[in-house]
Formats: structure tokens, sequence, C-alpha cells
């Protein structure tokens, strides 16, 4: 090669352009296009200076802080029992801890319903926090597994009480993760939609309903305009923020894992209360199972029996295994897709900031936002754009997990960036003066060090996607449902044996959920990276 | 380590080999008509295959949301529609799409059977395919010793109180047809006073149907607390005891008429098949399997429903209607004065 610069450069651009247009073409263009159509109409100014409008913002960031803290909360202890304790169970506690993230939100709504039959604010911070002690156990947990014990071990030995070693030294270690894994939640708490519209009854409306119902129902798309600017202008807000929290503190990771042991001490408190959140968040999953087994006249199993068919009358148009093996397809579709994607995104990231160029940040922030944008705006959008790619891309079948890798995708680079970043620039240097490729570098050097957070990324990544209902429900085709759109229409029946199969669909998604977690638990993965 | 990565990585590989991402394409020369419908379209597959065998017609579905999200992803494609026959746009819903012009007129043969009953614009760009009637449905056992109530005014009666659920109008397609129907009964200057009373006697409002019905009524699987719930006047007929008996009833003199309606779309790619398609939606064939599969009632004379609705679930003689445009004129300014007055 004449100009070794010269191919590393053109390399590095086409890295960069497929998460850019992959981001563009079924992200900002088809958002674009929809609130477009919604300035076109006019009347968005009005919108935005209703009195009511500030309201929807107010509760919307609101709860979503409420659910945010509680997950954190709750997510801590998990998290120092899966990256530093040595327990009986912890694998179980690592598998429990994902289950509610799959969970339809209808389900999830009803079932916090059961307790709290008036909804309210209280349940729905409840919920939302529910789902999303997932992120924070493992975002930080995976941290936490590589913060080096001996500098904690050196402030107790200096007379530190363990609080006192915890807040000023342990906490200041964890701070980007914790940093990272708060504003993923808080963008899920924020366009949350299912738990809210069950949960809030009429009362309680979030940026995210409100958008649905006008985009949806009402058809006034200059308000829904309006109020998706918002919200876009608050997800930007809340990813900025949290940036640069991250980066405060931010530091290259050792890629040691440290040893986990037995709890000692007052180390079993934190103990006790992982249990203990593990607890409560099976009691809604317990619950379910309950329910799925449950029938007017006992104890029956005619709802997994009913998996083999199509519900009372043939409400679905494929049988319960066939909905599950479509989600399995679908979410690995959608996995491998947003893998690619993301693992370019990250390299890319980690060449723009070494540069210490502000473009990074822009893609950084870029990557993220479809966590934070409705579903609707997107759905809708679709349907407004996707007839100009070839075949009328609007009825594809790979729209459904193209839609889910969007929302993947930023998961992905959460995990896997913090990890390439950490690889010691000189190995590189070593191995491209040795006269490896830029290819061979990557492979020998940057892919043997990441592979464990691939992995994790990958294993993380297909469960958001089995969960996925939001676009998928708008998406998928009737004759190839996953199964939370089955649930979700199963749901929306009268018949007892349709909600029992639901409720046992609901089993069967917990089951795959966890049959899949367990399986990447066997490649000995720590779950890694910052998120 | 790598190994078992790369392992893992092929495993993937090997799954999508098999996966959903490619279309079938059609056999050459096969007619294809896709049908536009809402999430409650059902239809069994015999039924579609002996059409197949008469027409060499194949029908493929694409559930498009409820009626009124159906109505606004037809209005936003119009003119390259998804498909070429939508089914399921209902009275609630009809002006908007018919003011967008988003069907073509067609006269079909089979119209005249029963569909032009329910007839909403005189150049027959929608046909009638289906009845489905919302209203308020009564858990039997429940009101075994004061008695069932049978009106609007009874459901305001303190005899009756706290017993009612009803679905935000807002969030709920039945939700909305009985704030219609209160409407109807009592006109444009009587029913927010209904609604003061239906709330001082403790009348629950949640967002749809599937809390109001598997949770909060008590009459569904679900057990809840309330023995009255807005739900569908076919909803009983899912709901037949041990003994053969239905346990729940609906209350006939609360109905609200929804009808649902099919026409062939502006820009359908074969407009010809697409009519015999509409024709189909209308034959004997199809209403036949309309109350077993979607919970509703057949547009055309003549055609026997299945035998638990004889006594679980009769067509209301009787139901509310209001007219497509004066709905569509009115329904976000109801809707709104509802909010503020239930929910202030």
């Amino acid at each position: 090669m004449a100009f070794p610069g010269a191919g590393l450069r053109s390399g590095w651009t086409l890295a960069a352009l497929l998460p850019i247009a992959f981001l563009g073409v079924f992200f900002a263009w088809p958002v674009a296009a929809i609130v477009g159509l919604g300035f076109a109409e006019g009347g968005v100014w009005r919108a935005l200076t209703e009195p009511g409008t500030w309201g929807l913002v107010g509760f919307t960031l609101g709860q979503a802080a409420g659910a945010t803290a509680l997950a954190l909360l709750a997510g801590l202890p998990v998290a120092f029992l899966l990256a530093r304790c040595r327990v009986r169970g912890a694998g179980v506690v690592r598998a429990a801890v994902m289950v509610p993230f799959v969970l339809p939100t209808v389900v999830v709504g009803l079932a916090f319903r059961a307790l709290w039959p008036d909804g309210g604010v209280l349940p729905i911070v409840l919920a939302n926090a529910f789902f999303n002690v997932a992120v924070v156990a493992r975002t930080v947990g995976g941290l936490w597994a590589r913060v080096d014990r001996r500098a904690e071990d050196a402030a107790r030995a200096l007379g530190a009480s363990r609080t006192r070693a915890f807040t000023s030294v342990v906490l200041p270690a964890l701070a980007p993760a914790i940093g990272s894994a708060a504003s993923v939640v808080f963008l899920f708490c924020a366009t949350s939609f299912g738990v809210v519209l069950v949960l809030g009854g009429a009362r309680y409306r979030t940026l995210e309903t409100e958008i649905y119902l006008r985009t949806v129902e009402l058809f006034d798309l200059s308000g829904a305009a309006a109020l998706s600017l918002l919200q876009f202008a608050a997800v930007v807000a809340v990813l900025l923020l949290g940036g640069a929290a991250r980066r405060k503190r931010e530091r290259a990771l050792p890629l040691r894992v440290e040893p986990t042991r037995r709890p000692v001490g007052g180390e079993w408190a934190a103990v006790v209360a992982a249990w203990l959140v593990v607890g409560a968040l099976l009691v809604p999953v317990v619950g379910l199972v309950v329910r799925s087994l449950a029938t007017a006249d006992g104890w029956s199993l005619a709802g997994y029996r009913a998996l083999a068919g199509t519900g009372e009358r043939g409400t679905l148009a494929v049988s319960g295994w066939q909905a599950a093996l479509n989600s399995v397809r679908v979410a690995t579709d959608a996995t491998l897709v947003a893998l690619v994607v993301g693992v370019l995104s990250a390299v890319v990231l980690v060449g723009l900031r070494r540069r210490g160029s502000w473009l990074g940040e822009v893609l950084d922030t870029a990557l993220m936002l479809p966590l934070g944008v409705s579903a609707v705006t997107v759905g809708f959008g679709y349907l407004v754009t996707m007839d100009a790619l070839p075949g009328d891309f609007r009825t594809s079948p790979l729209l459904v997990p193209l839609a889910q890798a969007l929302v993947v995708t930023p998961l992905v680079v959460r995990i896997v960036l913090p990890v390439l970043r950490a690889v010691d620039e000189r190995l590189r240097q070593a191995a491209a003066s040795l006269g490896a490729s830029p290819w061979r570098v990557w492979r020998e050097v940057d892919l043997p060090l990441a592979a464990r957070s691939l992995v994790a990324a990958a294993g993380f990544g297909f469960v958001v996607a089995l969960g996925e209902f939001g676009a998928t429900s708008f998406l998928a085709r009737p004759d190839a449902p996953t199964l939370p759109v089955v649930i979700a229409r199963l749901m929306g029946r009268p018949g007892e044996l349709n909600s029992q199969l639901a409720y046992a669909a609901c089993a069967l998604l917990m089951v795959v959920t966890t049959v899949a977690v367990l399986l990447i638990e066997r490649l000995r993965v720590p779950a890694g990276g910052e998120f | 380590m790598l190994r078992r990565v790369l392992t893992a990585a092929l495993a993937g590989i090997a799954l999508t080999a098999c996966s959903v991402t490619v279309d079938d394409p059609a056999p050459p020369g096969e007619r294809v008509v896709t049908v536009l419908t809402h999430d409650s379209f059902a239809v069994s597959p015999e039924v579609l295959d002996a059409f197949r065998a008469k027409s060499g017609i194949t029908v493929k579905t694409l559930a498009s949301g409820d009626a009124g999200e159906l109505t606004n992803k037809l209005v936003l494609t119009k003119g390259n529609p998804l498909g070429d026959v939508a089914f399921g746009v209902d009275s609630t819903f009809a002006s908007r799409a018919l003011k967008e012009d988003v069907f073509a007129e067609y006269a079909s043969p089979e119209a005249d059977r029963g569909a032009q009953r329910y007839r909403i614009d005189p150049p027959n760009r929608l046909h009638a395919v289906d009845v489905g009637d919302v209203c308020v449905n009564v858990d039997v056992a429940a009101f075994k010793d004061k008695g069932e109530p049978r009106s609007y005014a009874d459901l305001a009666d303190p005899k009756y109180k706290d017993l009612l659920v009803v679905e935000d109008p807002a969030t709920s397609s039945p939700g909305l047809a009985f704030l219609l129907g209160t409407v109807a009964e009592f006109g444009e200057s009587g029913w927010q006073d209904y609604w003061s009373r239906l709330k001082a006697n403790g009348v629950k409002v949640v967002s749809g149907w599937e809390e109001a019905y598997t949770q909060d009524f008590s009459g569904s699987s679900g057990r809840g607390p309330r023995p009255a719930v807005v739900s569908y006047a076919s909803s009983p007929s899912a709901e037949i005891g041990e003994d053969g008996n239905p346990r729940t009833r609906a209350l006939l003199d609360t109905c609200y008429r929804q009808v649902e309606y099919a026409g062939v779309l502006n820009g359908a790619k074969n407009p010809d098949d697409a009519r015999a398609v509409v024709d189909f939606l209308l034959s004997a064939e199809f209403q036949a399997d309309v109350p077993g599969q979607m919970y509703v009632y057949p547009s055309r004379e003549g055609v026997a429903l299945p035998e638990a609705w004889a006594k679980a679930a009769p067509l209301p003689a009787q139901a509310r209607a209001l007219p497509a445009d004066r709905v569509d004129a009115n329904r976000e300014q109801w809707v709104q004065q509802w909010r503020s007055l239930v929910q202030g």
C-alpha cells in the first residue's frame, strides 16, 4: 500500500457511513417527514403554548425522574451481588432480573392495577422502575466487576467506615456507569406507553400517550408534531446532561475482572437488599404465572395446552408456539443488525474520541435518540416515507427487525464502547508497526479483548428485541406476529381461554428470555461495559 | 474463549438462515388482493380457501390498528395505498375517510341484500359488512337480588351506586361509542347533565376495554368488583357457564350501533379483483363466518347466527346511532367536554 494512511481513512469512512445511513434512513427521515406534515398543517405554535402542554412535560419528566431514582436505588444492590459476590443463585438472579424487561407493558400494567385498582402516580413510577432494574444492575454491575478492589480495601484499612469507603471510593468510580444507566432508564421511562395508559387511567397523561392519541385517534398531526418536538428537546437535554456526567469521570477501564468472593460482615446487608429487590420483582411475575393456571373451576393447564392452537375461535393467525418462533427469529435478525451497526459505531466513536473531535459527541447522542422518540412517530413516519424505497418497503417483513435494531443499537454501543476505548493504544501501534493491516490490527487486538462484551451486548440486545412492543405492534404483519403482539391481541378479547392463553404466552416469553440469558451465562461472560 | 464466541456467532448466523426476513414471492400469475383491516379482523381459513378456489384470487390481510388508526393510515397513504381494499372503517370514522376521498365508487351487486340498510354515502363508496353494537353488560348473578338495571337512567339511579365501569372515550372505541349513545339519548343539551349524575353515582373510568372488562368487571374471568361494564352486545356469547347459560347479559336499551365498512381503495393496483373481494365480504359465505370470528353481527339479511347467540347475544333491535358527519364534526369537542366534566 503506497499510502497506508489513505487506506485506513477510506475504510474508516466506510465504517462511519453505515451507522449514519442506517439512522438517517430508518430514523431521521421518517421522523422528520411526519413532523414536517404536522408543520405543514400549521398550528404547531398554538399547540406549544396551550397551558396543558407544559403540565404534560412536567408530569412526563417528573415520573421518569422518580422511576429512574427508584430503579437506581433498587438496582445498585443487585449490581453489587452480581459483580462482587460469590453466593449461591447468582445465576438465577442474573436471569430473574432480566425477566421484567421483556414482559408486555399491558400485562405489567394490569398486574400493578390488580394491586392499585385506581392507578395513580405511585404505581406508574413503580411499574416503570420494575422494568428497568435490569438496566441498572447489568450496566453498573459490568463496571463494578472491574473496579479495583484494592482502593476500597486500602480506605477500610486506613479506618474509613464501610459507608465512607463506599461513598468516597466506590461510588465515584461507578459514576460513569450510573450516569449512563440513568440516562438509558430515563429515556425508557419518559417514553413508556402501555404502563401509563393502563395505570394513568384517564387522569395521568405523558407526552408519549398524548402523541399517540393525537396521531392515532384524533389525527391532529400538528399537535403531535409540537409534542414530538418537546419530547425531542427533553431527550437531547437529558442525553447531554448524562454525557457530561459520564465524561467528567470517564477513564480507561481495566480489562481485568476482579474475582468474586463470599460477602463479609456488612456486605451481607447489601446482599439481603438485593435478594429483597429480586423477590419484589418476582411478585408480579409469579402473579402472572398464577393467573395462567387459575380458572373459574380451579387450577388448569388449559392455557398452556392452548399454546398449540390459535385461541378461542381462532383469535390468532398463528399458534402460540409459532409466535414464539417468530419472536426468536425476528429478535435474532434485529440483534445481528444492531451488532453490526453498533460495533461499527463504537469503532468510529473510539477513533473520533481519540482525536478529540466534537463529532464523536454528536454521533454518540444521535445514536441514543431512538430510545427517546415515540414509536408511533417513527411508525407513522415509515408510512409516509418507506414507499420511496425499492419494493414498497412499508410492508416489508424486514422492517420489524430493523425497527427493533434501532432500539437495540444504542444499548450495544453503550456496552461495547467503553471496552474498546480501554484497549491500550500501544498494542495497536505495536501490531501496526509489525506490519499488520488496520483490519488485522482490529481482528488480533480489539476483537479478542472486546469479545466478551460483544457477547454480553448480543444477549442483552436479544432480550430487548424479544420484548419490544411499540414499533413491533405497529409493523408486524398479522401472519407473523411476535409473542408480545399475540399477548396484546389476546388481552383484547373476551373469554376465559383467551385470557389464560395470554398469560400462558407471557410465561412462555419469560421462559424464552430466561433460557437466552442462561445460555449466555454458559459462555461465562460477565456483563461488561458502562452501558 | 474466542472459539466459543465464534461458535455462538455461527449459531446465530445459522438461525438467520431460516429467519423471516424474506417475503415469499407470489407464484407467477397469482392474483393477490391485499385487504387492510382493523386488528380485530378474523376469518376462517376454509372460507378464504373456498373463495380462492372459486375466483382465483388470494386474499392477503394487513392489520392496521383499531378503526381510528386504520382510517388515519388510509388518509396518510392515500394515492399510494398499502393495499387494494380496506375493511374496518366504522361509522365513527367514516366521514373522515369519505371527506379525504380514500375510497373509490363501486356499486356491488351484493350491496342490496341487507348492507344497504346502513348505507351512509350516496355514491356507494363504503359497504356495510357488519354491525357491532356497544352496550352495557351486566353480571347476571350479581343482580339477582336487586334486579338488573335496564336503561341509561337506571345506571344513574343511587340504587346502582358504584357498580358501573366505563372506558375513556379518548382512548377507547367502546368508550367513545357509549358516550355517543348518551349524546343520542339525551341530546346536545342533556348529555352533560346525565354524565354529572353518573359521576355522582360512582361511575369508574378506565382507559381501555382490557382493564374494564377483564379486570374490573365481575362477569369475566377476572372476577372484578363491578357488575356492570361497557362492552359489546356479543360479549355474553363468550361467557357461557358450565350449565350452558350465559353468565352475563347485554342491556339492550343501552346500545349504540357501530357499523363497519369496506370499500375499494383509490389507487388499488387491481381494481377489478378488489371489487370481487368487496363482493366476497358481502357474500353469504363470508357473512355467515362473521359472528364466530369477529364477535359482530352480519349486515346481510337472512344469515343465521350461531346457536349460542340466540340466547346469549341477540342483535339489539333498537340501537342508538348518530349520523357520521355529526360525529366527525363534534367528536373532539364532545370528548374534551367529557374530559373536563368527568375528570375535572
